[in-house]
């Protein structure tokens, strides 16, 4: 059986806001039976743009029936604007979490919330529309889709590209396009980074945060097999480190280099660091 | 709450007789029988008689019986030794519906050059006997079909299948871990060379199964390292599971036909009685000669992972071919490969009975599949 969480169970059990909404004010429909779930939202809104009710109708299993539950207790009482700042992470901590096979789940209720404020906003097509290029043929999902859904979630494999968007899932024929959409993303978000500095730090500030990330979190590991580490020197987003003790003569040094002082700095710093050693 | 077990194709129950048979070999008999004292010995002939039991059960010699880990290592086995004994000149063959532990071992040889051919079904499951004598045509092969189908319980014509491999010189393998104990099934007038059988499957425990290898298959070993069973499985012998499959093969043999009929009558109460309450229902393979115990019924318009969870909620245990229960996106592909419409294939339940279901829980499962499909519809946009 899947872990799903106590809330889960609970909404699946006794869904909330079940049914067809008379006089919706925005409807919106994703999924489909041959994909295996789908997911109807309606809403009214009021004159200030408020939410002031929604129903769902779900084909799907235990999680979609819970999600779509949870997506109608979270909009009731909201505004429009709040609404639509939505994610299908929201959805899913709401819920205390889903298995990872099962994160297409929120997908799809945030979907049909876009859906249905896009069609009360626009009074356009409840129906999804396929944007742009379908690279996952068996489950119709497009580029578009899954590009939001790796940058959004930030995620990094074909499988958790599955999880979340259903694509590639089917066939598997698409495996390799999904590849070159996480490398794209990939590309574009280190480029977006280089330009815009993710905090704003002062140089000091920053030299600060590295030592002390360094102190933290990567020196009492090395110490405790004889080693140490020193900051030798940081330029723009390179930092220099000098190996001690036992790690100075280590034949493994670039790949604890790489997997542990990258990592953290990366973690606590700045996702851009490159590690250098000073030999 | 009480518990209605409707998941045998999954796993069985271990009659309490089995249990029994095994005990000794855990507390007083627990020695080597390969070991050249008494000790070991003394264990060797229990092992003799749990193999003249499972010879018994499908009507084989005591000779043409290996033991194994599990029906998948029986599988494996068949396909495996069989492609390494005869090469890539023989191609292949089987069907589209045989269990992963049949079209994982062959697909794999078809990255290693060998020629490998899946046979279609209908839409009630059946294999085309055409595309058989027309992947047959150019001589010998090895054909691994599965005597009966674990989703759907529809059963293979493999005499037939069988006559053609013969006539066409080739090998022919059956997955039978569904079929033995459930049907009457005999070696000795079907030829095939080699049937998988599976313990846990007709009340012995998990971890134990058996190959048949009619005598004369050529048959490269797939484990290697020991002399045990003629030098054909290498590996200390599992005692207690060993005595543990005769003796449920022995129950099997007395009971077969009787329990037949009797978990057939109960399989067609719960069927006809799901088709009478739910609408927009169906039984896949309804027209195909089934197994008694099974039935796989869809549901249109609702989801499979969802049905399963009431029935949990309600104790009732069954099983999915729907996709979102196992983790994968599609349905089975059984159930696609017999083209069930979209509307139901997503909403498939699998019913599998034993000789221990009652007319209690076949009543307690009518009296709530109706609430729980009604529940779901009401759920559902398309209705």
């Amino acid at each position: 059986m899947w872990d799903y969480t106590e809330t889960v169970l609970d909404h699946f059990r006794n869904p909330r806001n079940v049914g067809v909404l008379e006089d919706a004010d925005g409807v919106g429909q994703v999924g489909s039976l041959a994909c295996g779930d789908a997911l109807k939202l309606m809403i009214k809104v009021d004159s200030d743009e408020i939410i002031t009710d929604a129903t769902f109708q779900t084909f799907g299993c235990a999680s979609a029936i819970a999600s779509s539950s949870a997506l109608t207790e979270m909009v009731k009482g909201m505004s429009l604007e709040a609404a639509s700042q939505i994610t299908n992470r929201d959805i899913g901590d709401y819920l205390g979490g889903l298995p990872d096979q099962k994160v297409h789940c929120s997908v799809m209720g945030r979907e049909a919330l876009e859906a249905a404020i896009e069609n009360y906003r626009t009074g356009g097509t409840a129906e999804r529309e396929l944007e742009g290029k379908v690279i996952c043929r068996c489950f119709g999902v497009t580029e578009a889709e899954i590009t939001r859904a790796i940058n959004e979630n930030n995620l990094r494999t074909v499988e958790e590209v599955t999880n979340h968007t259903k694509a590639g899932g089917g066939c598997g024929g698409c495996a390799e396009e999904i590849e070159d959409l996480l490398e794209a993303a990939a590309e574009t978000k280190t480029q977006t980074d280089a330009e815009a500095p993710s905090r704003r730090m002062t140089i000091v500030e920053r030299l600060k945060l590295i030592q002390e990330t360094l102190d933290r979190e990567v020196r009492p590991l090395l110490q405790k097999d004889g080693g140490d580490l020193e900051l030798v020197d940081v330029a723009g987003k390179t930092v220099v480190v000098s190996f001690r003790g036992a790690c100075s003569r280590c034949q493994v040094a670039e790949f604890t280099m790489k997997d542990v002082v990258e990592a953290k700095l990366r973690e606590f710093v700045d996702d851009a660091i490159e590690v250098e050693e000073e030999k | 709450m009480q518990t209605v077990y409707l998941d045998s194709n999954a796993t069985t129950r271990v009659a309490p007789e089995v249990t029994e048979a095994m005990l000794p070999f855990f507390s007083e008999l627990w020695g080597n029988p390969s070991s050249m004292h008494f000790f070991g010995g003394q264990v060797a002939k229990h092992i003799d008689q749990a193999r003249e039991q499972v010879a018994a059960l499908i009507g084989a010699e005591p000779s043409e019986i290996l033991f194994t880990s599990c029906g998948t290592e029986s599988n494996n086995t068949a396909i495996c030794g069989t492609a390494e004994a005869q090469g890539t000149d023989w191609p292949i063959i089987t069907t589209r519906v045989e269990h992963p532990a049949v079209l994982q071992p062959c697909r794999r040889f078809k990255e290693h050059g060998y020629r490998e051919f899946e046979i279609s079904v209908d839409g009630n499951g059946e294999p085309d006997l055409d595309a058989f004598k027309k992947a047959l045509g150019d001589g010998p092969a090895i054909v691994s079909v599965m005597w009966a189908n674990n989703e759907t319980g529809v059963i293979s014509p493999i005499d037939e299948i069988a006559a053609l491999v013969e006539e066409a010189g080739g090998v022919m393998h059956t997955d039978a871990v569904q079929a033995v104990g459930k049907l009457p099934v005999d070696v000795s007038t079907i030829p095939v060379d080699m049937l998988s059988l599976s313990g846990h499957k007709l009340h012995a425990p998990k971890g134990v199964g058996a190959l048949y290898v009619r005598k004369g298959t050529k048959l490269k070993p797939f484990m290697l390292g020991g002399h045990q069973e003629n030098g054909r499985r290498a590996g200390t012998e599992n005692v207690p599971y060993i005595v543990g499959l005769g003796k449920a093969c022995e129950l099997a043999r007395m009971a077969v036909a009787k329990n037949e009929a009797l978990v057939a009558n109960l399989r067609d109460k719960l069927e006809s009685g799901i088709l009478a309450t739910c609408p927009d229902t169906r039984v896949n393979g309804a027209n195909a000669k089934r197994l008694p115990n099974t039935s796989s019924i869809s549901f249109e318009f609702i989801e499979g992972e969802a049905i399963l969870y009431h029935l949990s909620d309600l104790g009732i245990a069954a099983s999915s071919g729907s996709a979102c229960a196992s983790g994968s996106l599609e349905p089975s592909h059984v159930i696609r490969a017999m083209g069930i419409p979209f509307t139901a294939a997503h909403g498939t339940i699998r019913f599998s009975l034993s000789r221990y279901t009652t007319e209690d829980d076949v009543a307690y499962v009518l009296a709530h599949m109706p609430d729980i499909v009604e529940r779901l519809r009401r759920l559902s946009p398309f209705i």
